[in-house]
This record gives structure tokens, sequence and C-alpha cells, in this order.
């Protein structure tokens, strides 16, 4: 077994979590804030889009970016020196534009479940929009955002189809865990197909566990307890 | 000290159109369910625009739409209460309070303390809201508002989520907040009592619009509108046409009864409050000889359903209420009414 692929792996689900929470809120919370509704459902519909699109359909439309001949990529080539495709870069980039939509769409549910009048009432003393959002509403959606973290990590971990697609599947390079899986097969290599797949079971169930933790912990204020 | 209000706002089915004048001293807003009293509020503070009209607070304009002017509920200076008291349920008391107040940690220790002390929420400070009882919850609530120090203060239902017996305490709490309060305080309710207890003025809306609107007490004591009648606690109307300088035909009745005049041109009904009756002669005025139809016992007193004996059997139902001391009073041959008693009422 070649430990590079959950090397690998891990570094493209960790780093594109970071990438996928962050510009997942920021997309969620910019989306609930907009009060003209068509231009609401419009940007909806582009955010959700990755999330519907076959993995290789969005793999396609980023290697037509992204490719070295196209406009984009030939500007990160030539001006930044950095070539996307083919790259452990790439990996990140595919997990964070299929996982994108998940986290987008729990967050965004989560900060609508968000009581109204708590925004209202923050606002009525005073509170800045972005002291309300950091200080109300995001440890309110807490629970609904880190369920979209989780989903969204996991997503990325499995990422198979668009990361073929711009990664490639090149052995200690952009070789993940599922591509692994998908070589030994097809290799006929099946006993380290089943230990890749322990591997990914497990570490995925660390995730989810650590999550809820998290989670449970978060919320204590919650509990009517300490009242006498 | 003024506060000005003219708003409309066209919902889907409902159009609201309000409009007053407050000079400082407590308004009350009574109104039943949907009548868009909450709704004007929020207008007030900014949570919600209007489409069109103005609001002015101290001769400061806080929304005009000609002028295209609409502060954001921030800079209105306007406090809130809601009807759930909307704390902060991830933050302690003390973290609620000092959301509204500005400056360092340091800054704002002794006014957090002093406003702990002032709300008698001592020893209470690192709790969550969850761990608090409603009244505790409503006190931090206001401390909270308080101590962002608004112009005006807005109360929406503040009542309705505690139990009766927490109700009656803090509403004695709260008269003497309003009674110290430097600023406006408009309160909305659909609880006669309440309004009663807390407010110096009052405005009756009815389905996004203004029916009535004078003191307090004159509006209980002399309703004109069949709505405000009905929101003020009388039970019994009848259709009415006017037959005389001071006398009226109640039709549903069916009796002539005499009133205090003037009789306004445009009444449609009349009122009289189920307590108003009193056992009578047959030649007291306003007598009506008395048919029991049923009896509802409550607490304090009895409730009587009847009507007029001398009416068709069609004739409209009358409710009778009488403390439970006046039990040999319990079947009597007449009933009658003080002319002052009966409302004489328009229904637009």
């Amino acid at each position: 077994m070649d430990l590079s692929a959950v090397w690998i792996s891990l570094k493209t689900a960790s780093v594109s979590i970071v990438f996928t929470f962050l510009l997942g809120i920021l997309a969620a919370w910019a989306v609930v804030s907009l009060h003209r509704e068509k231009l609401k459902m419009v940007l909806d519909a582009i955010l959700t889009l990755p999330l519907v699109l076959p993995p290789t359909v969005a793999g396609f439309f980023l290697l037509y970016i992204f490719g070295v001949k196209r406009p984009v990529g030939e500007f990160f080539l030539d001006v930044l020196g950095v070539k996307i495709v083919f790259s452990w870069g790439a990996t990140v980039l595919a997990a964070v534009v299929i996982s994108f939509p998940l986290m987008y769409r729990s967050a965004r549910g989560a900060f609508e479940q968000v009581d109204a009048d708590l925004v209202s009432a923050a606002r009525t003393i005073g509170m800045n929009e972005w002291r309300i959002f950091r200080k109300v509403i995001l440890p309110m959606a807490l629970p609904g955002v880190a369920a979209g973290g989780i989903l969204a990590f996991a997503r990325g971990l499995g990422e198979f189809g668009a990361t073929i697609m711009i990664a490639g599947n090149i052995a200690g390079q952009t070789r993940t865990l599922p591509l692994a899986i998908y070589s030994a097969v097809a290799g006929g290599n099946m006993e380290s197909a089943y230990e890749y797949v322990l591997i990914l079971v497990g570490i995925s169930f660390l995730v989810v566990a650590g999550m809820n933790w998290f989670t449970a912990k978060e919320r204590k204020y919650l509990g009517r307890g300490g009242r006498k | 000290m003024s506060l000005e209000v003219d708003i409309r706002k066209d919902f889907k089915g409902f159009r609201l159109h309000v409009q007053f004048h407050s000079d400082g001293q407590p308004l009350g807003i009574l109104g039943a369910s949907g009548s868009g009293k909450s709704m004007t509020l929020k207008c007030i503070a900014g949570i919600l625009t209007p489409d069109s009209g103005h609001v002015v607070l101290n001769g400061r304009v806080l929304f005009d739409s000609k002028r295209k002017i609409n502060l954001k509920p921030q800079k209105r200076n306007i406090g809130y209460l809601f009807q759930s008291y909307a704390l902060f349920p991830n933050m302690t008391v003390e973290q609620n309070i000092a959301c509204s107040l500005q400056g360092s940690r340091q800054e704002k220790g002794p006014k957090i303390r002093e406003l702990i002390r002032r709300y008698k929420l001592t020893d209470l400070e690192k709790r969550y809201p969850a761990q608090l009882s409603g009244g505790q919850q409503q006190r931090v609530a206001l401390a909270r508002i308080l101590a962002y120090e608004p112009e005006a203060l807005l109360l929406d239902e503040p009542f309705s989520a505690l139990d009766a017996y927490l109700k009656e305490a803090l509403q004695v709490e709260m008269r003497n907040l309003l009674q110290h309060y430097p600023g406006h305080a408009v309160m909305v309710t659909h609880n006669r009592d309440e309004v009663y207890k807390l407010s110096n003025h009052l405005l009756v809306l009815d389905e996004g619009k203004k029916v009535s609107f004078g003191s307090t007490k004159s509006v209980f004591s002399r309703p004109d509108h069949l709505i405000t009648a009905r929101l003020t606690g009388c039970k019994n109307f009848s259709r009415a046409k006017q037959t005389g300088e001071n006398e009226v035909e109640a039709l549903d009745w069916q009796t002539t009864l005499r009133v205090e005049g003037p009789i306004p041109p445009r009444l449609t009904h009349i009122g009289v409050r189920a307590h108003y009756f009193y056992p009578s002669e047959q030649n007291a005025p306003n007598a009506i000889r008395f048919l029991p139809l049923e009896k509802v016992e409550s607490p304090f007193e009895w409730n009587v359903l009847f009507r007029n004996a001398d009416a068709a059997e069609d004739g409209g139902t009358i409710w009778w209420k009488y403390a439970k001391e006046l039990e040999n009073a319990s079947s009597p041959k007449y009933l009658a009414v003080q002319p002052r008693d009966v409302l004489l009422l328009e229904n637009t």
C-alpha cells in the first residue's frame, strides 16, 4: 500500500475545508442579507450548480477555465507562475468547488432559521451588522453551520470525478484515496483497495464524531442546568 | 417632546394606515390580533419600512418617504421590547446587557453593575436566559434596552409571555418605570386591563386603521365606535336608530332606551356593559322585562344571559354580570340601565 494517497487526501480535504467553510459562510450571509428576491434566486442557483452537475461536468468546466491555453489558466501560469491543472492545487480546487454548495446551503438554512426578532433587537440597541453576524447570527446558527462543515469535508474527502478531470491521477502527487481505490481495483489489487477503504471509513467516522462532540459543547447554554 | 407618526404600508389584502401624535405621556395601542399594532411599532423602530408617510421623534426625522429619509434602526435611538424579549440565548445576563453599551470593557463594567442592581438581577449575572424566569427575562430585556438610553420605548405585548400571577406584579413595576421614564413610551396590546393600567392616552386600531383616539379614561368611559367598545370589554350590542332627542330604539332588543345625548348623527349601534344592568321596578327608566336564558358561574360573579321578555322570539340576547354577594337579587322582574351608561356607537 502506498501511504502517499492517505497523506494527499488528508492534506487536500483539510486545506479545502478551510476555503469551503469560509467561502460558504460568507456567500450564505451575503445571499441571506440580500433584499432583492430575483437576484437572490439567480445567485442561489449559480452557487448551488456544482452540487447538481455531475462532478465530471464540473471538472470539465474547471478544465475549460483553468486549462493552460485558456485566459484564466494562462494568467495563473504566466503572471503568477502557477500551473493549476494536474497539480496538487487542482485537487484542492476540485474539492472546494464540489463541496462548496453543501456548505453554502447548510449555512444559509441555518442563518435563515435564526429568530428574526433577535436580529431586530440587536439592531435597535445599536449593534452594527458585522457585530450582529459574529455575536448573534453565527453562534445561533452554529449547529447548522457545523453540520454543513461535516458534509462539505466528507464530500471533499470523497471527491473523485472533478478531481480526475482537472488534477489527473498521478501517484504521489494528485492521487487521493478515492483515486487510489479506483486504481487499485482497476489493477486487480484488491488487498490495497480494502486497506484504502478501511482508512477512508475510519477518517470519515472520526470527523463526524468530532464535530458532534464540538457542537454539543458549544450549545451548553441551551441546557436549563443551574436553575434553582 | 413629541413623536409624530403617519405611516402607510400595503400588504396583500391588508392596508396599514396609522396616524398619531404623542406628547410624551405613555400611549397605549389597543387592537385585536392582526389589527396592525405590532407592525406600527416595527415601522417606528425601523424594523419594517412603510411605503409612505413620516416618523418624526423630538424634531428628528427618522423616516420621510417624500424626502427619501429612512434611518437604520441603529440610528433611531428607539428601544423595542419584543413579545418574546429577544434575549440572546448564547450570552449570559451581563453579556446581553453589555451588547447595548459602547466603549471598552473597563468602561462598561460599572454601568453593567449599576443596571444589574437597578433591575434586581444581582447574582444572576452569569446565568443564560434559558435559566431565568419569565419576569427575570423581562427585566434583563428592559435593562438591555434602557442601557442604550433610548428616546422612545416601544413595548410589544409586554406581558403576553407571562403567567397571570407574575403579570400583576410586573405591571406594577412597569407602571413605575413608565412614570419615571423620560422619553416616549408606546405600548401595544390586545389586553384592556394592561392598557388601562399603563397608558394615559389610547389609540384603538382595527384592520390597520385608527378607530378611536383620546385619553385612556375617556375612551373607556365613552367609546365612540363599536370596535372600541368591544375591545374595552363591552359585551352587549344592539343595532339602533335615533327616535328622539335623547331616545333611541334598540332594534335587536326591541325596546326604546333613554340615553344621554348628544346622539351622534352616524349612530348605528348602542352598547351596554354587562355590569351596568341593575334589578329595578317596572317604572324605572330603561327597564327591560327579564327573561333568564342561561346562568354561568365565574369565580367572583354570576353571568346571566337574558332577553327582553316583551320582545319577539328572535329578540337579541344580553349578558348581565353581578357580584356573588348580591345572590338574593338573582331573579328580578326587571333589569334597567342608566341613560348615561348606554354607549352610543357608530360602525364604519
